[in-house]
């Protein structure tokens, strides 16, 4: 009998201590702020969250979770998480159905790649057309004349094309059909725009890691990812032929000149299938969404004023992370949008300093 | 003629055993197989740092999984928390009344409880935690991994005590101890060792899960002893590494999941170890 | 008197507790589903299309993923499964090898899914490739086809131990009248030990089966994640549970989520009738 509540009194001593823990740290100084979203741009914000654990003396940690920009906009909207992120901006519907204002705040911008996988890595040029008939399953082999059209030198060779497309909901997938859609009538047709799109082939991967994964593991496989993605694992990736009929690389140069358009007030805008010469086809920004007014869910003005400030650092000295990792700086017109747009986040109705 | 017909089934037979034999122990051959190559891979990067360092970012190389570590054997310890008083009351509830006709239907139930898809229990905690309290955290995954284990302890616990004779309680009653203190003081100490069994077996069932963690627990790259944040944990470590393109968390990955078999199966054998010592 | 009261009302109250928590999980899944029930009715089952794009949702690919894994990887277990019931009930009789075997085979229960899944990935994948190569299809190495192998190393356990326990109790005089009688060891198997069991063994198998049809992680990262009706055994498919892996933290409209609770709720029934039609015929058989 004493051994048994010798060992209640134990494991009570050891929850409580947890628990104590845990209420503790609400009024402790360490903040822990909790994003959740797309893998598109989440090597750099892993990045940006380390280096601010630092840079913050250990107070502020900002747990990010990759899980597809449709989750970053699902927990936002059910109000689970402090700031959601996406590359494809929520639409007015979306809007409409949140429970309250929410604020797009562009971060980075970055390129979608078309990455494959055949021996000896050859670079590849593509066009739109040839992109979105691959990746309905219209084209099934590598040494297609479609191709080969393209790309007379390199010696392409007799394998199937396996597609990997994303499983979950992407932003990454909604820029990539965004852009397709405007190259391709059938494309259009046939499949559309969207974040979880009916795929007519292929394998479908989680996260940006997830289909990178595929095309590693697959000879003749072929997918789309974000630039870091394809470049950290020494994945080769193709030109693509833009809309002024120039065959571009993807890189940090192509994706400012595609971004260097008028951004709207509310930034939501797309930049694919750009008009400028010199501009990748399909880059994008990526967006960190926040509700305007921080007071909800238990919310208290320390957790706002953090959120805030990551947000303005993020805005401002995050940017100096972006290019090493491919990401290019946002422009300089968008970040004084952005300082508008981050003062206005209010705290029971009052700005916050 | 005979003579013929009986060559013949020996032959048979003995072609029997021979297939019987050979299936049964190639069964066998998948578990060390698994266990081979996947410690084989991994143990090679297990050293200290490894094991008591943070992940590092997205890409980069080095950094560990002490945070994963830490945060398996918060939320499976707070899950047997749960677990075990429940699943012991529960389990009494259905050896001490077992002649009554509606003992049959609850332990239907428990049996359609061990039944559930895991994946399916983590919707459940998510649409009755994470949803209406709008928080990620460790506690709603150690609830959920409490629901995978609460039969488990049920089951144990009613074997066992299906197996003590009735004379003892009688001598109990006989001699004139209350009711409450017959179970509490004779029969559950008697059936003590087969509970740990379930008990030893239920952690290692839920240290090894993942599905229920994916929308509860959540992940956190940071350190956290937080049981109302998100947490880390090694099985959710090792799909989201294993299933991405850097060979470092490849190999990181690898070396978690030794990590994890290690745990599992020494927790395992030691449950049947204990159940075989000190077997009636 | 009184904590004898006491103590009796709170067994009782855990015992309501069971049943309390059983039905508030169906409930809730059924009360979740309910705007997906009300859109598509009884087509939900035999829809083709998963588009979240259009908000059109039908669970057919994923049921036949479900079954088509399940039941080839029950079918692949069979042998293994039923040889090891009677290896360790008929032909082995060391005893300390026995429990040595028995236990191998329990811990291949034991190892988590996500492990059996990475090597899955990382090791039969690329042999699987290999073969693909060989017979000249495309060498994905993911699909049905390795979804099945792994879920029948995972499964075997499961019938193995029903099918020993049920095995080893057919009582020895039947045994031993088949023998006196001249018959073989396999013959005295086939004509008196198998018969005997049949029902018990079966349940062993439905029960496999359960566990097959809801495992997650292991599938998930071996079945290539495409939600279409796979053609041939190499095609790579989902199943139920993968699906709402994937899909549930990111499903944005109320259509979608519940579409996903519902395809949970599918899932919850089925296990649950595999389970309780398994356990009855075991229980049944026991007495």
């Amino acid at each position: 009998m004493k051994k048994f509540l010798l060992s209640l009194i134990l494991i009570g001593l050891i929850f409580s201590t947890f628990t104590f823990y845990g209420c503790k740290s609400g009024e402790e100084k360490t903040v822990e702020l909790l994003g959740a979203g797309a893998t598109f741009p989440q090597p750099l914000y892993n990045k940006w969250f380390d280096i601010y654990y630092t840079k913050t003396g250990n107070k502020v940690k900002v747990n990010y979770q990759g899980i597809g920009s449709g989750g970053g906009i699902q927990q936002l909207m059910e109000r689970v998480v402090d700031f959601g992120a996406t590359d494809a901006f929520m639409s007015d519907e979306e809007l409409k159905n949140a429970p309250a204002e929410i604020i797009h705040i562009p971060a980075a911008l970055g390129a979608v790649v078309v990455t494959y996988n055949l021996p000896d890595n050859p670079k590849l040029k593509f066009s739109g057309e040839l992109i979105a008939d691959i990746f309905m399953g219209k084209i099934t082999k590598w040494n297609d004349s479609r191709i080969k059209e393209l790309n007379p030198d390199i010696n392409l060779p007799d394998l199937d094309i396996t597609v990997a497309h994303r499983s979950d909901g992407s932003g990454t997938t909604y820029v990539f059909s965004d852009y397709l859609t405007k190259v391709s009538i059938t494309w259009k047709n046939e499949i559309g725009t969207g974040k979880s799109l009916n795929w007519k082939v292929g394998l479908g991967g989680k996260g940006n890691a997830g289909v990178a994964g595929i095309v590693q593991q697959t000879i003749g496989a072929v997918g789309y990812v974000e630039l870091i993605y394809a470049e950290q694992n020494n994945m080769p990736y193709g030109l693509i032929k833009n809309k002024k009929g120039n065959f571009i690389e993807p890189n940090l140069n192509s994706v400012s000149k595609a971004a260097s358009i008028t951004v709207p007030k509310d930034t939501r805008v797309s930049i694919v299938n750009t008009d400028n010469p010199e501009g990748y086809p399909i880059s994008s920004f990526t967006w960190l969404i926040v509700y305007k007014e921080q007071n909800y869910g238990g919310r208290d003005i320390n957790r706002a004023k953090a959120l805030v400030k990551l947000l303005k650092w993020i805005n401002s000295e995050a940017q100096d992370y972006n290019e090493q990792l491919l990401y290019a700086k946002i422009p300089d017109d968008v970040k004084k949008i952005n300082e508008e747009n981050i003062n206005n986040i209010t705290f029971s109705g009052k700005p916050i300093q | 003629m005979k003579k013929d017909n009986i060559k013949k089934r020996v032959f048979n037979d003995k072609l029997y055993r021979t297939f019987v034999s050979l299936f049964s122990f190639l069964s066998i051959i998948p578990l060390f197989l698994i266990v081979y190559f996947v410690l084989t891979r991994g143990i090679k990067y297990i050293n200290l740092k490894f094991i008591f360092s943070m992940p590092k970012p997205m890409g980069e190389i080095g950094g560990g999984i002490f945070n994963a570590i830490t945060g398996s054997f918060i939320i499976v310890g707070i899950s047997a928390l749960i677990s075990i008083p429940i699943g012991i009351l529960v389990g009494v509830f259905l050896s001490e009344y077992k002649e009554k006709k509606y003992i049959e239907i609850i332990k239907i139930f428990v049996d359609t409880l061990q039944g559930i898809p895991s994946i399916v229990i983590g919707i459940i905690a998510y649409l009755w935690i994470v949803k209406p309290l709008r928080h990620f955290s460790a506690l709603s995954g150690s609830i959920a991994l409490s629901f995978i284990m609460l039969p488990l302890v049920i089951k144990a616990t009613e074997e066992i005590l299906n197996l003590i004779p009735i004379e003892i309680k009688e001598a109990a009653y006989a001699l004139g101890a209350p009711y409450h203190r017959i179970v509490l003081k004779i029969l559950l100490p008697s059936a003590s060792v087969g509970i740990l069994t379930g008990i030893l077996i239920g952690i290692s069932r839920i240290m090894g899960e993942t599905a229920p963690l994916l929308f509860t627990a959540f992940g956190n790259q940071f350190f956290n002893l937080n049981i109302f944040k998100p947490m880390s944990t090694i099985p959710y470590l090792i799909y989201v590494y294993a299933t991405s393109p850097y060979r470092e968390w490849h190999n990181q990955a690898f070396a978690a999941s030794t990590i994890l078999i290690i745990i599992v199966l020494s927790i395992n054998l030691f449950g049947r170890f204990v159940e075989k010592k000190w077997k009636m | 008197m009184r904590k004898d009261r006491a103590f009796k009302i709170i067994l009782l109250l855990s015992g309501l507790l069971i049943i309390l928590l059983l039905s508030g999980i169906f409930l809730s899944l059924v009360f979740s589903s309910i705007p997906s029930i009300k859109e598509f009715g009884i087509n939900f089952l035999f829809s083709n299309t998963w588009s979240p794009v259009n908000s059109k949702f039908g669970a057919l690919p994923f049921l036949i993923g479900t079954l088509l894994t399940a039941t080839l990887s029950l079918l692949i277990s069979i042998p293994f499964s039923l040889s090891i019931s009677i290896f360790l009930s008929e032909i082995l009789k060391n005893r300390f090898i026995s429990k040595i075997f028995q236990t191998f085979i329990e811990l291949i229960a034991g190892i988590p899914s996500v492990i059996v899944g990475l090597w899955g990935l990382f090791i039969l994948a690329p042999v699987i490739r290999n073969i693909q190569t060989k017979i000249g299809i495309q060498p994905i190495g993911v699909g049905i086809f390795t979804a099945s192998i792994i879920l029948s190393i995972m499964i075997i356990p499961y019938s193995a131990s029903i099918g020993k326990e049920v095995i080893s109790m057919v009582p020895n005089e039947v045994k031993e009248g088949a023998i006196s009688l001249g018959a073989t060891e396999f013959e005295t198997l086939k004509v008196v030990i198998l018969p005997f069991s049949f029902k018990g063994v079966f349940a062993g198998f439905l029960l496999s089966f359960g566990r097959a049809f809801g495992e997650t992680m292991a599938v998930t990262m071996v079945i290539g994640n495409a939600n279409r009706i796979p053609v041939s055994i190499f095609s790579p498919g989902q199943t139920m549970a993968s699906l709402i892996a994937n899909e549930f933290t990111e499903a944005t409209t109320k259509l979608y989520t519940s579409s996903l609770i519902e395809i949970g709720l599918i899932l919850f029934v089925v296990s649950m009738l595999i389970n309780i039609l398994g356990r009855l015929i075991i229980r049944r058989f026991t007495f």
